[in-house]
């Protein structure tokens, strides 16, 4: 048997792929706070629940309307996005003017009404949700088995995460994003409808944890409770990516995301905390985050 | 000198406007006519900058009447005001550090045919051009204001908003500024200049206001400076 450091390599290979596909789930979910905070200032606390719910609808197409897998990894996104519209259009945009605290209290407060209302409605229990018949099964790399399903979670997250990093460094819609994120009044002030703006970005937000919510739901199952355990961890991804940065909020998620494998296999006591370890020093060395910018 | 016409370009009434409780604007009128240049001379905080957006509708706590070209623009949102033509260069420049030169110019979407190309404005600011693809906010400080002016001559707007383009740039700036702001008048620009230099608005201006605690306290036009620079220079405090 091959073995590296004195483990044998398939343990490390193994532990490494769980930390990417966790990975995978915190750079899109970080990506969608990371781009509603640097926009709109708001600290969008129903992002867990925005994720559970992408999986939810995913389910609930899937056993009411016989809708599969792939429409579903389009449509739950959609559904969702439009969730956040309302959301957006009925609430949050009245707190803009105001202090962060504000608009943290609305979307924790929503998070927790919309997760109660889910446990009552569907039960605390997880749901099992099978993967698309084209995903199933295995491939032998060699130095490790990969269930197909999951390499397939890593890749869409990766081209999901290029496609919006595209969209905000390479179009005009971009441009207006990145000019708004540093002065929204000017670029009111040129012609553009920031409102609107501010509208899609909150709808992209949602739309993206749904996606990962999505994605989630062969490999975790779906449950009312699958976000509220994740959302802190992409928390502590944010601050140590920096608030607001859009590459850093991708990298960074991978990069824990792999960190928290290896820890598993080098020192696993330790696996649960590495990240809120991380983002202790990053406050305490770099305030602005890894990839932010100083203040 | 253009002469007035019944209907002016951007004409103010009874300007009011608010900072929260802090009552800054109270009652300024003016008329700027189509084709004029007309600048906005007064101390530091004597409501210049606030004036100007307070049109643009950036100053959003404002009361009383604001026309461009007879459209009321009070009731509006700013991306509104700013379409139905308003170019406008604010005191602190604005440009976007996250952007690169060329993104920051184009920025501005079109709110009206007739703009200048991006390759006309490249041959009015050569130096932007050979920075383009620099970060907005590493150009120098002249360059930044030649930026922040080149940035909206593409979208059309006839009436260019500026304020304080001169400030801390050197004398040969400036007077790339000033030839810049000829062209853009030659061309048939209306423009609302705030200027603390007064021997710059001097050289550009058709007619001036003097601002004083939120309040319009003087008018004169540009044929009437010589006779009046005493007075003027007391109000001005230069
Ligand atoms: N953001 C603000 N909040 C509160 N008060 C403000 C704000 N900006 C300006 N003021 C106040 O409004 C008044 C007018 O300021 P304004 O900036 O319009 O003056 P200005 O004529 O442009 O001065 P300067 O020549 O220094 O640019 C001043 O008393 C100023 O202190
Ligand atoms: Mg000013």
């Amino acid at each position: 048997m091959t073995t590296l450091f004195g483990l044998p390599i398939q343990a490390i290979s193994g532990q490494l792929l769980i930390g990417l596909i966790n990975g995978s789930f915190y750079a899109l979910l970080s990506l969608g706070l990371a781009i509603i905070f640097g926009l709109l200032r708001v600290i969008n606390f129903a992002h867990g629940t925005q994720y559970m719910l992408g999986a939810v609808t995913a389910w609930l197409l899937l056993t009411v309307l016989n809708i599969g897998f792939w429409p579903s990894l389009v449509l739950a996104p959609l559904i969702v996005a439009v969730a956040g519209l309302l959301i957006e259009r009925l609430f949050l945009r009245y707190l803009y003017g105001l202090d962060h605290l504000y608009s943290l209290l609305l979307t924790f407060g929503l998070a927790l009404m919309i997760e109660g209302l889910m446990r009552d409605g569907f039960g605390a229990a997880g749901k099992p949700y099978s993967p698309p018949a084209l995903l199933t099964g295995v491939v032998n790399l060699g130095f490790m088995i990969l269930p197909i399903y999951r390499g397939f979670v890593v890749v869409a997250s990766l081209i999901a995460c290029l496609s919006v990093w595209l969209l905000i460094e390479k179009t005009k819609l971009g441009a207006y994003l990145r000019a708004a994120t540093e002065n929204s009044g000017l670029v009111q002030a040129f012609g553009v409808n920031v409102p609107k703006l501010l509208t899609f970005t909150y709808m992209l937000g949602a739309g993206l944890a749904a996606l990962a919510g999505v994605l989630a739901a062969p490999i975790y199952q779906v449950s009312p409770l699958m976000g509220s355990n994740l959302i802190i961890i992409v928390f502590a991804v944010v601050v140590v990516g920096g608030m607001g940065s859009i590459m850093g909020a991708i990298v960074t998620g991978y990069a824990l995301g792999l960190l928290e494998g290896l820890t598993k296999v080098f020192y696993p006591q330790a696996s649960s905390i590495v990240i809120f370890v991380v983002m202790a020093i990053v406050l305490l060395v770099r305030p602005a985050g890894l990839f932010g910018r100083e203040a | 000198m253009t002469e007035p016409h019944p209907l002016p370009h951007l004409q103010v009434r009874g300007l009011n406007g608010w900072y929260g409780e802090s009552h800054v604007l109270h009652g300024v009128d003016i008329d700027v006519h189509e084709g004029e240049t007309v600048t906005l001379l007064g101390r530091n905080g004597a409501g210049k900058t606030s004036t100007l957006r307070a049109i643009t509708g950036l100053l959003k706590k404002r009361e009383g009447v604001i026309k461009l070209k007879g459209r009321d623009l009070i009731g509006l949102p700013t991306y509104q005001a700013a379409r139905a033509g308003i170019a406008y260069v604010p005191e602190e420049r604005g440009i976007f550090a996250g952007l690169s030169v060329a993104e920051n110019l184009t920025l501005p979407p079109k709110v009206a045919e007739g703009g200048m190309s991006v390759a006309e404005i490249y041959r009015l600011f050569p130096n932007l051009e050979e920075r383009r693809n620099s970060q907005g906010t590493k150009l120098s400080g002249g360059e930044q204001q030649m930026l922040a002016m080149a940035r909206v001559l593409r979208n059309g707007a006839r009436l260019l908003l500026l304020d304080e383009p001169t400030e801390g740039l050197a004398p040969v700036i400036v007077q790339r500024i000033g030839e810049v702001l000829r062209t853009l008048k030659a061309s048939g620009m209306t423009i609302l200049l705030v200027e603390q230099n007064f021997r710059f608005a001097r050289k550009v201006a058709d007619r001036f206001y003097v601002m004083e605690h939120g309040r319009v306290v003087d008018h004169l036009t540009a044929a009437e400076v010589p006779d009046r620079l005493a007075s003027l220079q007391t109000q001005l405090g230069v």
